[in-house]
């Protein structure tokens, strides 16, 4: 794994502006502790280093949910998750989809936008949402079945 | 995001999660990088080695929680700063072995004890170290000193007072040397 600090280097003004847009100034900069304090935690298990950003953007993304959870605000808009999984790689998807998965619980929907939008294997899906690899394949799982429920 | 990443570093050290914290400094020689753990000082790399190399060897080798994080080697900078001027003759720092090992650690802590402005050779080193036939092994141990100036390799010379080698040049040892007026022959 690269030192961490070239994931600074190299990533924190765009996590960031991510935050920023996700939760508003005021809020992006706990957020930004937040995520960072998290990978650095889950960094040394990491086994896959070909998409740190991706990883990262996941991280700010779940910490975005967990920040408008603890708000009792509605969850994160559908736009801004689009945003943020557009980010790090052309979504697989298409945009009617990401509209959908947008509507899924927090936990799925951020283990589908980190298994297709970002390309993680469940090892570090499982990392980025602090969970097992077996939950985090639940949490894929019980999503996929959802989206493949609404658009029969 | 200058005051935000001093935060994190902060965080971290706090949390358990930093390491290995580095800081790059100025010495009359050029640019070193000083890298700590919690134990102490666990590398100084010379100005003729790449930084990107160093970190990512203590990445490797410590963990990859590297971050820069300037203030945890202030007192390491403030005595380095100090031995330049020839203001200081001891060093008292914490230091970290863990990247030196065996026959090498023994070789590097006998020339911790080499005194200011005295010199010792590379077959001194050797005995000092428990195999007074490892001659070689003591010049490689020098060689591969995590922690040069602190520990100071450039104290040891060839038998019969020929410099030897450095792994920040022949020219740095020399001017260490005579810094603290060690004649060279």
């Amino acid at each position: 794994m690269p030192p961490f600090q070239s994931l600074l280097d190299d990533h924190a003004a765009d996590v960031m502006a991510v935050l920023r847009g996700a939760v508003g100034r005021g809020d992006a900069e706990d957020c930004f502790q937040e995520t960072f304090l998290a990978a650095l935690r889950a960094y040394p298990k990491l086994d896959d280093d070909r998409n740190l950003r991706g990883w990262l953007l996941t991280i700010a993304h779940r910490k975005a949910i967990d920040h408008h959870r603890a708000n009792g605000r509605r969850p994160l808009p559908v736009a801004a998750a689009e945003e943020m999984a557009g980010v790090t790689a052309e979504p697989k998807l298409d945009e009617g989809i990401w509209a959908l998965v947008g509507g899924l619980p927090p936990k799925q929907r951020a283990a589908v936008a980190l298994r297709y939008a970002c390309d993680l294997p469940h090892a570090e899906i499982a990392a980025a949402l602090g969970c097992s690899p077996a939950a985090a394949r639940r949490s894929l799982h019980e999503g996929m079945k959802r989206l493949r429920k609404e658009l029969a | 995001m200058r005051a935000e990443l001093k935060r994190l570093a902060d965080r971290a050290a706090a949390e358990g999660l930093l390491d290995v914290a580095y800081a790059n400094v100025d010495s009359p020689f050029g640019p070193l990088l000083l890298a700590t753990t919690s134990r102490g000082l666990v590398k100084v790399s010379l100005p003729s080695y790449d930084p990107g190399e160093t970190l990512e060897d203590l990445a490797a080798r410590i963990s990859p929680r590297v971050l820069e994080a300037p203030a945890r080697l202030d007192e390491a900078r403030r005595q380095l700063d100090l031995y330049f001027e020839g203001r200081l003759r001891e060093f008292d720092l914490p230091l970290d072995w863990r990247l030196s090992a065996g026959f090498r650690r023994r070789a590097l802590r006998a020339i911790d004890r080499i005194p200011y402005g005295r010199t010792r050779s590379y077959a001194e080193i050797a005995r000092s170290a428990g195999n007074e036939r490892a001659v070689r092994a003591a010049g490689t141990a020098c060689g591969s000193n995590p922690l040069p100036i602190v520990v100071p390799c450039h104290r040891v010379l060839r038998s019969g007072g020929a410099l030897g080698g450095y792994g920040g040049g022949l020219p740095m040892k020399e001017a260490l040397l005579r810094m603290e007026s060690v004649e060279i022959p």
